[in-house]
């Protein structure tokens, strides 16, 4: 499913260059139940956004499914594969404010270019998977934070994705929540989703059938 | 720009507006300002302007007024200081002559007598004319006609009167048809009229017996002399290009000198009109560029607001980009949202511009208030049309660097967790 080889990242600034993935070699099978792990500045979250597609990478190759992403995808590409491969859970969630936990969930159908009515009614349904439901009308800042990532999540899932990339989505929940979360997760990779996550606790990690654990931008074990 | 009609889009531009209405409402208000002083200021050059074109009213403007006056250089014999007066004869050598020369109405004034009618009488001035000066001076004739070819071939003892005239002489009774009297001569009435405006100077209008020339001449012994007369340029031809061909005409028929600048009188209306023409193209340029300047000030201000917002939201764009945005659409959401809040505010600040003119207006002309120079102030349609499409053009100049602003953010950068 997913496949990196020998990838590279550097990061420039002014006359210094940070060498952030030093040489990654990553298989994620189809499916997968993953975790990554590794100190702060290790450089979990921008491997994440390479495999996001939200950041580029400057050796190597990457392939998702038999796509080859590299350089010569145009933006426009890029945005299509984002949209309808990947769904991205953030630690903070970002939600649009300005919108109800359902128009925040049916947002990616918007750039699917699927009818209003056919975005509201399927938003709805991924909404009531989360146990949300009910909670369609309300917007994020009436909202807990463990419901605020369930409606992220929900939105991740809307248009279907191969792959869930989560970076750190428990990072600002209590412990409680986070499992709750992390069930939700379960429940996703077992529809065959292959679900990536990116967190700092063991607890978590073993919830998970993988765990890739990085130093220092370098694959360690 | 394929999806500008697409409603999902306005929904989703709506459902951003409308959930930042303080944003959207600072965004508009330069642009509602700036297009509002444009309507405003061009409306009110407009009712200046009219105000000081009404006081031409409906007279032709294409006209020049010849009279004599006393040479100041001897030529040909003759001394200087001699007063050569005009005649009847003049006219159609002048005619002959000058080309560019359209219409000529004479006028010879004898003074003011009594004019009686029954026991009613009055003073009045008496004028000697021919047909065409209705046309020039833009007089209304209220009832019966005005002095005809046959009544100036035949000599024929006919008047047409003043409205003031015809108001003390004749009262209720009809006046056409009825006879008075001018120094014991008998005249039949033809005709009543009024000038075009009644104005102060133009009383004598009112207050005048008008009968042909070439009666005035049999009946008051006056000659065939006039005391000025009013020549019209045909219709593509200057006054300024016939007056010295006139002048040098009747010079040559007179035996002036042609160096003298006495001896032959002239007034351009022409160069009098487009004089005041100019000054209000003047004004007008001016208005536009205060007015213009005012609204880039408000397009100015919108894309800053805008370049600020796109700030703000840099967020969202990451979060919209994440899920799959494309630059494309990022530019055509910032830029239909700038296009849309610029026309919208625009559209409000003709409105209101419109509305305080035409109240203005409607204020001045409900309650009859007649102010100098100040008339029916108005805002043309042209410029409604033109405003509006500058406001579109302007939204989208306004939106185009926020949006390419927009387009460029890094979603990664963007969503970075602090
Ligand atoms: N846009 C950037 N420009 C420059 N340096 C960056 C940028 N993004 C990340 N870095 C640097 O790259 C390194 C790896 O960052 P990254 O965010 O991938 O770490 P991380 O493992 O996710 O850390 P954390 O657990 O704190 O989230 C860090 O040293 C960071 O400072
Ligand atoms: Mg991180």
């Amino acid at each position: 499913m997913i496949r990196l080889k020998n990838i590279n990242k550097s990061y420039t600034m002014g006359a210094n260059k940070l060498h952030v993935l030093k040489g990654l070699d990553i298989n994620i099978d189809e499916g997968a139940f993953v975790s990554i792990m590794g100190s702060s500045g290790s450089g979990k979250s921008t491997l994440l956004n390479i495999l996001g597609i939200l950041d580029d990478y400057d050796e190597g190759e990457y392939w998702l499914g038999d796509q080859l992403i590299d350089k010569s995808l145009s933006e426009k590409q890029a945005a299509f594969f984002r949209n309808q491969h990947i769904g991205f859970v953030f630690q903070s969630f970002n939600l649009l404010n300005f919108k109800t936990a359902q128009e925040n969930v049916a947002l990616p159908l918007y750039y699917q270019k699927v009818p209003r009515k056919e975005r509201a009614a399927r938003a709805l349904e991924y909404l009531d998977m989360v146990g949300l439901a009910d909670w369609a009308g309300h917007y994020p800042n009436q909202m807990s934070g463990g419901q605020q990532q369930r409606v992220a999540i929900s939105r991740a899932l809307i248009s279907n994705p191969q792959v869930i990339l989560a970076d750190e989505p428990t990072g600002a929940l209590d412990s409680k929540t986070s499992h709750e979360v992390m069930e939700i997760f379960k429940k996703v990779n077992g529809q065959g989703i292959t679900t990536i996550i990116v967190t700092h606790e063991d607890d978590i990690a073993e919830l998970t059938n993988q765990v890739i654990r990085l130093k220092d931008g370098q694959i360690e074990n | 720009m394929s999806g500008l009609f697409e409603r999902d889009k306005w929904q989703e531009i709506f459902a951003t507006i409308s959930k930042n209405k303080l944003r959207t409402f600072l965004t508009a208000l330069g642009v509602f300002w700036g297009i509002f002083m444009l309507v405003f200021l061009l409306g009110m050059g407009k009712g200046l302007e009219n105000g000081v074109y009404k006081d031409f009213g409906a007279r032709a403007k294409n006209i020049m007024y010849v009279w004599s006056s006393r040479t100041t250089l001897p030529y040909k014999g003759y001394k200087a200081g001699r007063m050569v007066p005009l005649e009847l004869a003049d006219l159609e050598i002048l005619k002959e002559k000058v080309i560019e020369l359209d219409k000529i109405a004479p006028r010879n004034e004898i003074g003011e007598h009594p004019v009686v009618h029954g026991i009613a009488s009055g003073d009045y001035t008496i004028r000697g004319e021919l047909t065409d000066m209705p046309l020039i001076e833009a007089f209304n004739i209220t009832s019966g006609r005005y002095i005809n070819h046959s009544d100036v071939a035949d000599a024929r003892k006919v008047c047409v009167i003043g409205e003031t005239v015809r108001d003390v002489l004749f009262g209720e009774e009809t006046a056409v048809g009825s006879h008075l009297t001018v120094r014991g001569v008998d005249f039949k009435v033809v005709g009543v009229y009024e000038p075009g405006q009644i104005k102060e100077w133009t009383r004598e209008d009112m207050e005048s017996v008008v009968i042909p020339l070439t009666t005035m001449s049999r009946a008051f012994g006056t000659g065939e002399y006039i005391d000025y007369m009013v020549c019209a340029a045909k219709p593509g031809y200057a006054v300024a290009q016939m007056e010295p061909k006139i002048r040098e005409v009747l010079k040559n028929l007179k035996s002036i000198h042609p160096d003298d600048s006495s001896g032959i009188g002239g007034f351009n209306l022409e160069e009098e009109f487009q004089q005041i023409q100019g000054l209000f193209f003047g004004i007008k340029g001016f208005l536009w560029f205060v007015g213009i300047g005012t609204l880039v000030a408000g397009i100015i201000g919108v894309s800053n607001i805008m370049l600020i917002i796109v700030k703000e939201r840099t967020k969202e764009i990451g979060i919209r980009k994440a899920l799959g945005a494309t630059p494309n659409s990022i530019i055509s959401m910032i830029l239909t949202e700038s296009v849309f809040i610029t026309a919208i505010s625009g559209f409000l600040g003709m409105a209101l511009g419109t509305f305080i003119i035409g109240g203005l207006s409607y204020l001045l002309i409900s309650n009859n208030i007649e102010t100098e120079n100040f008339y029916n102030p108005q805002v043309n349609p042209i410029v409604g049309i033109t405003a509006t499409i500058i406001l579109v053009i302007a939204g989208l100049l306004a939106g185009l660097i926020p949006a390419l602003q927009a387009s460029k953010v890094n979603p990664v950068v963007a969503l970075k967790d602090e």
